[in-house]
């Protein structure tokens, strides 16, 4: 039947194929949701930075986002909740050849991570950490997390949140990273751009991406289909490189920052040990 | 296209002329490629894959330029574009 589709070549295999785990495809995330783009974003920034795909390891925590590491095709690691940080800290340390991402949902980074986020983005590890912000925990049912907007009305917020939300540029370039960006899902070259720029950069380097979760989050807000959630942030959203990320707060509604706020050189964890031992 | 002039280099600029290739089973009917193709390539069809999703097709061939933005939105990995010559 589905050769009846108009002028479409029917393949088996898609040319990303060669990074990912082929026989867990097609992946768990919901119709819409904008992870399987950021991962998408993610293996296409890898196809176009020259590196060694045996020296890539990309760690993931528990969540939505946390399944990424395991639908590549390299060498990766699915921690327990909020670890993935710490344990990617240790590859680094163990073999500082690696190249070493994490890719994680801002439940697991922000929240039960939060403390390892920032004493990583304070010692410089030298660690690329991409953060999808979906404003809540997606696998658990849409629970309010710390980087929910005020009012924001989620399972655990069902009458509109009454905290005020982390700005995860802000709190990233305040406690010491060294290249900071964010982006939402729709902006998929600048964001393919800016995770080979942090891939590149020494240091703690952090990518933001503001993306839908139409299944909890944006039934929660009605913000209508999973299309037009993801056209609503690429809609709301003003680049302004450089700017002030204390000034890149996201609420309900209103205008979300986006752009490259930092990119700063300095001794990484592993320079000043090394420095330490002379 | 229509010219206001004739440009400089005309006769040096290849238009590239794409197909448009799909892994039907891992579509998940999001309607991303087709909304989003900015030559207006793709529509959603009205058949089924075997997991009850709408997949994409082709409403105009000619118009694709092999810019990849399918490719790139596309979450599922469902959906890639190939270059196949070109017009001059
Ligand atoms: C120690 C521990 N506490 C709680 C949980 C339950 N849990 C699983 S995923 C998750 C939140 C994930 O949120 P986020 O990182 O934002 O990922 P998303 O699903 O939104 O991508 C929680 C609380 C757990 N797995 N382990
Ligand atoms: S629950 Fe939300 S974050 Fe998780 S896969 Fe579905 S849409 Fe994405
Ligand atoms: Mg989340």
């Amino acid at each position: 039947m589905v050769d009846e589709l108009t002028d479409v070549l029917i393949s088996k295999h898609h040319p990303m194929d060669k990074l990912l785990r082929q026989d867990r495809l097609p992946h768990i995330w919901c119709s819409g949701c904008g992870l399987g783009t950021v991962l998408t974003c993610f293996v296409s920034a890898l196809e176009k930075l020259d590196l060694d795909m045996d020296q890539v390891v990309v760690v993931s925590g528990i969540g939505c986002t946390g399944r990424a590491a395991g639908y590549l095709n390299l060498d990766g690691f699915h921690t327990t909740h909020g670890r993935a940080i710490p344990f990617a800290t240790g590859l680094k340390l163990g073999n500082p050849e690696l190249k070493v991402v994490v890719i994680s949902g801002d439940g697991d980074l922000m929240a039960i991570g939060g403390n390892h986020f920032i004493h990583a983005a304070r010692r410089n590890m030298d660690l690329t950490v991409i953060c999808v912000n979906n404003f809540n925990y997606g696998m658990t049912s849409g629970q309010l997390a710390p980087t929910t907007p005020t009012n924001a009305r989620t399972s655990t917020s069902p009458y509109g949140n009454a905290e005020h939300p982390f700005n995860v540029p802000y709190l990233a370039a305040a406690t010491g990273a060294t290249y900071v960006a964010r982006w939402t899902v729709l902006h998929v070259r600048r964001l393919e751009r800016s995770i080979i720029e942090a891939m590149n950069k020494r240091g703690f380097s952090v990518v933001e991406v503001i993306s839908p979760c139409p299944t909890y989050y944006g039934r929660w807000n009605k913000m209508g289909s999973a299309l037009e959630q993801m056209k609503y942030y690429h809609d709301k959203s003003t680049i302004r490189h450089w700017s002030d990320p204390a000034q890149a707060d996201i609420g309900l509604e209103g205008q979300i920052i986006v752009g490259r706020f930092v990119d700063i050189d300095k001794p990484t964890f592993c320079d000043l040990l090394q420095g330490a031992d002379q | 296209m229509k010219l206001w002039r004739k440009p400089l280099d005309q006769d040096r600029v290849v238009v590239p002329r794409g197909e448009i290739h799909l892994i039907v089973e891992r579509c998940k009917g999001c309607q991303l490629c087709a909304t989003y193709c900015p030559r207006d390539v793709l529509e959603m069809s009205s058949l089924f894959n075997t997991r009850g999703y709408h997949p994409p097709q082709v409403r105009n061939a000619r118009r694709c330029l092999v810019c990849g933005l399918c490719t790139m939105l596309c979450p599922e990995f469902a959906i890639y574009v190939e270059e196949v010559g070109h017009d001059q």
